[in-house]
């Protein structure tokens, strides 16, 4: 070890308390300034936090951002999401490679680039896109990609890589001095409660005038239900985490964006953190926490500065800290606890987990978080786009919050619309809204089908376009992929696949190992070698994975399959045959022989090819 | 009337199944005069004749020769049995499905203690049948009717499921006769 | 309050059972006499709920037996068509997803994972086998690794901490290539680990083993030789 890594992983590890708790924090910076977590800094954070060392491995081993082996001083993170790949990140990467002279998972010789393939970034209204270290490069081509490393050669300031990459900054808040972000917002259609209306802070003041019960009988009237998809009453999850016992209670903003396709989380931290911070304010009061946590995924790394900028602003206007607003008794910070590349930790109780400072598992329930949550308090947690309705609802009245939307559904919905259209973006629309209205908002004709809540909802055709966006019908988190006749639909569930076989957190048996079989089938299926009877093989393999998975991620990870089967069978009947003379169509002998053949340099007796 | 037809084979195996056979002791001559035997190397007939009730298959399938012959076996056979944990999950020479390929192809022909090969290169010679990729369980190659486990299945084992089969009873092992050891 | 004499009342297969507060389901299930199979889950261990062979139906529900605590009037499926099957599947997985090969495992006969396909009538796994590269830590002097055989169920990491007060193994990288580890940098030999840690023997599978011992039982006489997995439960006295 180096004396810089002698010095800086005790002093990271301070700056955090020695707190085993803090352990995302610690190697997240331990990563960011030595490149890597490797295996003598690992003793030297377990020796400073007095935690096993296996632990603070697992921690390291889990996350996609951290790693133990050195990286390249600049990595690469190209999204592999599916409507990357559909706008060209196959051309990219082709680009990427031949320019660096090097494979994706590879880094070059010289030290200085690492190509990796990442899960999506939350950029697909403008993919294809990458991650260069935390930077976001947006909207990229071969070309612009190939040029990018050029430019980074060539002027060889890695101190600067914004002013070296950006060349233009995005429209709103993306060119605030702290952000400087090449992103775009892509706010097609504000609505009602979240974009369309000015911001005034007045829901908070309302808020603190009531009773915290008052609060919450509030957003009962208001029948708000969870955003993230899953569609829980936000009142009932705040009357459960203030009735559980305790004095301290946590509420935890979950701003894990990470459901394939969805980016309306990222737009409103760009454009409305206020709304945001506002909402949790009035959470915290309601359910009586002293501290709110804002869960950031990674990939929105370059937000972090100006998200701390407006919480620092809101302490100076006494929003937050001791005596909100002159409240008395009522203390409330928030802090931003940085994510580091996992999907699963959208699932809340593997959020919790990893704010904890620990790997990314799901806990078992019960104890449900809202009697046993971080660090054993009770604790709420709630979506990004369920908080920022938090204060129009004080503001405006429940009443007007219900009036928007359907009866079971009330309010908008944020939509992140990607794949084949014409206008790629976030749509704040009223619950209640058919997928062919949204089609006609954001040009996409005679789709052939749409993936409603990303990979984890379903995939539907034209037979279900005239159903509506709402808890009762359509549920959504507010991903919509939309796919165009020339798309091969199986190919995209088989990639769907793939991201959760990535992102499964390897917990339990079902998701652990299901996944990876489903996937194979599959694969056999589109590479001509299916065969009749896969059809039931795929659909008890599937139904075993979503009915015995422990969380939330194998529950609903079988869904591209089992929802391909239902509604685009003719698609998988087209390619099954039957098997001939008892053979198994799933062995293919040319393949099993094609090594043997290289290596001994002679074609197979009994098997000629063609 | 004809007797039922069985034949029996070892792919990639080392025989102890069909010894385990062999094991049914006075029990095989009440056999012979259930069935015939086709290809087996209890008579050393070496090709399948034909039509066939029964078919044995003791091993997995590490060659192109092993595939032919399953699949032959297949073709002719009614009813199919993978006999023994190398038919049906690859047994011992599996544990070649963890090393790469071309270092199997060297330490057999290469660098092996034992190897005198002074041309340096892996045998060309169609007597040698090319290897599979990976060793296969029969079942993955073909379909299979039938699986006897076991290292090898016990001679009670082997007996209970061909009488079961030959007297039109099914095919229900105890729990002392599902082994895998 | 908890009062320990208190009584639930709860249905398993139809069979009304009396549980304690503070039961699982798979606790409850066992005082009466009712196997629930199991693979995670061992006596006196926190319940880890991850290997999911626990599953049954509560109340309609699917949930793991050994986390699940029950309830008054609580209806629970355990022996149905469609768990068995589940159940079935989830043994097969485990099967194809390391490399067991029994016949020359110290531990068959003796081993929970190959008990329980017995048990389930297991001949072949409906998975294609994946034969995927694990690695064995033969470093130290008294304990075998071999990771070919580990089912990832947590036994020995919660029993190192739990009921040896060390904190010798746990688990690294995610998903497929989660795997377990040892609180050392390189191997097992650099860690406190003993021979006659609780956490060794709380291995099911042939997956961590100590060493000259094997084989020492002959065929025959092994635990589930004779017996199915559970059947001590189903054969125990009805526990007031």
């Amino acid at each position: 070890m180096s004396t810089t890594q002698e010095r800086t992983v005790p002093s990271i590890c301070e700056s955090f308390g020695n707190e085993r708790s803090r352990m995302m924090d610690i190697v997240l910076e331990v990563q960011d300034k030595l490149g890597c977590v490797d295996a003598e800094t690992i003793d030297a954070i377990a020796a400073a936090t007095d935690a096993p060392r296996v632990d603070v491995e697992s921690v390291v081993s889990f996350y996609s951002f951290t790693s133990q082996k050195p990286k390249g001083k600049v990595v690469i993170r190209l999204s592999s999401d599916v409507p990357d790949i559909m706008a060209g990140a196959l051309d990219v990467a082709r680009g990427l490679e031949e320019e660096l002279g090097i494979r994706f998972g590879e880094t070059t010789p010289d030290g200085m680039f690492t190509l990796e393939w990442t899960s999506c970034i939350g950029m697909s209204d403008q993919a294809p896109a990458a991650l260069v270290n935390g930077l976001v490069m947006p909207s990229l081509g071969p070309g612009t990609a190939r040029r990018g490393v050029q430019i980074l050669r060539e002027r060889n300031n890695l101190e600067d890589l914004q002013g070296t990459l950006i060349r233009e900054y995005g429209d709103g808040e993306n060119s605030h001095d702290l952000v400087r972000a090449a992103v775009r917002n892509n706010i097609r259609r504000p609505g009602k409660v979240i974009f369309g209306r000015m911001e005034s802070g007045a829901g908070l003041i309302k808020a603190l005038a009531m009773s915290p019960a008052e609060v919450i009988r509030g957003i009962k009237t208001a029948r708000l239900r969870g955003r993230g998809g899953a569609g829980f009453p936000t009142g009932m999850k705040w009357e459960f985490t203030r009735a559980a016992g305790g004095d301290d209670r946590t509420l935890i903003c979950n701003a894990d964006e990470g459901e394939p396709g969805t980016f309306k989380d990222r737009v409103i931290l760009t454009e409305r953190p206020d709304l945001l911070f506002e909402g949790m304010t009035i959470a915290g009061y309601a359910i009586g926490a002293k501290i709110g946590l804002l869960y950031l995924r990674a990939e929105y790394s370059y937000l972090r500065e100006y998200l701390e900028h407006v919480l620092e602003r809101r302490r100076e206007q006494r929003l937050l800290g001791s005596r909100v607003c002159g409240k008395e008794g009522f203390e409330f910070d928030i802090r931003i606890q940085m994510g580091a590349g996992a999907y699963i930790c959208g699932e809340e109780t593997a959020l919790i987990s990893s704010c904890e400072g620990l790997r990314g598992d799901p806990k078992n329930r019960p104890p449900f978080p809202a009697q046993h949550g971080y660090l054993g308090t009770p604790t709420s947690v709630n979506n990004v786009e369920t908080l920022c309705c938090v204060a129009p609802i004080l503001e405006m009245g429940p009443g007007w919050f219900s009036s928007i939307g359907s009866a079971g559904s009330t309010g908008t919905k944020l939509l992140s619309i990607s794949g084949d259209c014409m206008r790629r973006g976030v749509y704040e629309v009223p619950f209640g809204t058919t997928l062919r209205e949204v089609f006609e908002m954001c040009g996409a004709s005679e789709p052939a089908a749409v993936q409603v809540g990303g990979p984890s909802g379903q995939m539907v055709g034209p037979d279900d376009y005239a159903r509506e966006i709402c808890f009762d019908d359509l549920a959504t988190g507010g991903s919509l992929m939309i796919f165009g006749p020339r798309r091969n639909l199986l190919e995209i569930a088989s990639q769907f696949m793939e991201f959760f076989i990535e992102e499964s957190c390897g917990y339990c048996t079902p998701c652990r190992v299901g996944n990876v079989l489903l996937k194979e089938r599959l694969d056999k299926i589109l590479a001509g070698l299916g065969e009749k009877s896969d059809l039931e093989y795929l659909q008890k393999l599937a139904t075993t994975i979503k009915t015995t998975s422990r969380c939330g991620l194998g529950q609903t990870s079988a869904n591209p399959v089992l929802s391909t089967i239902e509604n685009f069978k003719m698609l998988y009947e087209r390619l099954l045959k039957e098997p001939e003379e008892g053979r198994q169509r799933s062995f293919d002998i040319q393949t099993a022989l094609s090594q043997a053949q290289d290596l001994t340099g002679r074609e197979s007796v009994h098997f000629k090819q063609g | 009337m004809a007797k039922p037809k069985v034949a029996t084979t070892s792919l990639c195996g080392c025989f102890g199944c069909h010894m385990s056979l062999l094991d049914i002791d006075e029990r095989i001559l009440e056999l012979v005069q259930l069935i015939d035997f086709d290809r087996s190397p209890i008579n050393d007939i070496k090709s399948i004749e034909g039509p066939v009730d029964i078919g044995l298959i003791e091993g997995g399938c590490c060659n192109e020769e092993n595939v032919k012959v399953l699949q032959d076996f297949r073709k002719h056979c009614k009813i199919l049995i993978s006999v023994g944990d190398c038919a049906i999950n690859g047994g011992i020479p599996a544990m070649r499905n963890m090393v790469p390929l071309e270092e199997c192809y060297e330490e057999a022909f290469l660098n092996g203690p034992t190897v005198v090969n002074p041309s340096g290169k892996v045998p060309d010679d169609e007597e040698i049948p090319l290897l599979l990729d990976q060793v296969y369980p029969c079942h993955e190659v073909v379909k299979v009717d039938y699986h006897l486990p076991g290292c090898p299945p016990s001679a009670d084992t082997l007996w209970e499921a061909l009488t079961a089969l030959l007297t039109d009873r099914p095919v229900e092992l105890s729990y002392e006769l599902v082994k895998y050891d | 309050m908890n009062n320990n004499n208190q009584k639930i009342s709860l249905t398993i297969d139809g069979v009304e059972v009396q549980g304690k507060p503070g039961q699982t389901i798979l606790e409850a299930a066992e005082a009466a006499a009712v196997y629930i199979p199991r693979l995670c889950w061992m006596k006196n261990l926190t319940a880890a709920g991850s290997c999911r062979v626990c599953s049954v139906r509560a109340n309609g529900r699917v949930q793991s037996a050994c986390t699940q605590p029950i309830g008054p009037g609580m209806v629970v499926e355990n022996d149905t068509e469609e768990l068995r099957e589940l159940r079935r599947n989830l043994i097969d997985m485990l099967f194809v997803e390391g490399n067991h090969f029994c016949m020359f495992c110290e531990k068959s006969g003796e081993c929970e994972l190959q008990a329980l396909a017995y048990r389930f009538g297991i001949t072949a796994p409906k998975y294609p086998f994946m034969f995927p590269q694990r690695d064995l830590d033969a470093s130290h002097p008294e304990i075998l690794v071999d990771r070919n055989r580990c089912i990832l169920c947590g036994r020995c990491v919660r029993a190192s901490q739990e009921l040896d007060g060390k904190h010798v193994f746990g688990f690294v990288g995610r998903g497929t290539t989660k795997r377990l580890a040892v609180n050392a940098p390189d191997n097992l030999a650099q860690t406190d680990a003993e021979a006659d840690d609780q956490a060794v023997a709380a291995c099911p599978t042939g997956s961590l083993l100590v060493k000259r011992v094997g084989y020492a039982v002959p065929v025959g006489q092994r635990k589930f030789d004779h017996s199915p997995i559970g059947s001590e439960i189903e054969n125990s006295d009805v526990q007031d």
